[in-house]
């Protein structure tokens, strides 16, 4: 059931996704494009979003469990450290050159296209070289 | 004056679906939609905690084919060359795990419970997407 519901889920964002028309980058980069001819629909992708989210997040910290009986695992940092800061700077270098983030690039390797295959693949490798360098230093 | 063209209906629609299937993933599994954070946890694997993971990617994966059911997919348009694709990518996978999230687990999901350090984020990476495609597209590209 918990794979179930994170199956429906993982659909519904992406349909999400390709309905909102972020799942083509050059959307995306019209948006970072403030210089040239500024495509505001990521603004107003994420205020839906956010409108819909905030509802949800106000329900579950008022549970103690989830409506499957697990538990509601919402962060608890809050510390706004370096780490942080650089990890935001370095993401959206990458997210510029390209117009994908990883909810796309998913939904891209999808469509079976070669270019998100290559991003993806990037994509991974990044995170394994993070993973990497952070177990060295445990 | 026409109506239907004063907002993106397209992109309010999307978001609203989006913060649907965070709600579906926060309400019945308990766990926040960051995309990032998805994946990432499997390059360290723990019991129980794997499959759920790779359910929501596979959703995410499967959710073309599905739309193509009852749509034409949208015009996709990628015009980065692949060696940029791939600095692209690795910096996206660097920094989304060293930043812990991404424009879903920041920016939809830190942005809708409040989160002051996912605001400081989504701004930082939203300035700095501008700034870089400006440098893309403006500065070296002339």
């Amino acid at each position: 059931m918990v794979g179930l519901m994170a199956w429906v889920s993982g659909i519904v964002f992406g349909l999400g996704i390709i309905l909102s028309g972020m799942v083509n980058p050059a959307i995306v980069l019209a948006f970072l494009d403030v210089t040239g001819r500024w495509d505001p629909s990521l603004a107003w992708v994420m205020a839906a979003a956010v409108a819909v989210g905030s509802i949800a997040f106000t329900i579950a910290k008022k549970r103690k469990k989830s409506y499957l009986g697990g538990a509601i695992q919402i962060p608890s940092v809050t510390k706004i450290d370096v780490r942080l800061i650089l990890g935001g700077i370095v993401f959206g270098i990458g997210w510029g050159i390209a117009g994908i983030c990883p909810g796309p690039a998913l939904v891209l390797v999808g469509s079976g296209s070669l270019e998100a295959i290559i991003f993806l693949t990037a994509m991974l490798l990044g995170m394994g070289v993070f993973e990497a360098i952070q177990q060295k230093h445990q | 004056m026409n109506y239907p063209d004063l907002l993106p209906w397209h992109a309010i629609a999307g978001g609203l679906a989006i913060g649907f299937a965070v709600t579906l993933l926060l309400l019945f599994n308990g766990r926040v939609a960051g995309i990032s954070g998805i994946i990432g946890g499997l390059f360290r694997l723990q019991r129980g905690d794997v499959s759920w993971r790779v359910a929501f990617i596979l959703g995410l994966v499967l959710s073309v084919t599905i739309w193509k059911f009852f749509f034409a997919l949208p015009e996709i348009q990628i015009e980065t060359s692949h060696m940029m694709l791939i600095l692209a990518g690795l910096l996206v996978g660097f920094g989304t795990r060293l930043g812990s999230g991404c424009t879903s687990g920041h920016g939809v999901c830190g942005l809708s419970r409040g989160s002051p350090r996912s605001l400081v984020a989504t701004a930082l990476f939203i300035v700095t997407a501008m700034m870089t495609v400006y440098w893309v597209r403006h500065v070296f590209a002339n």
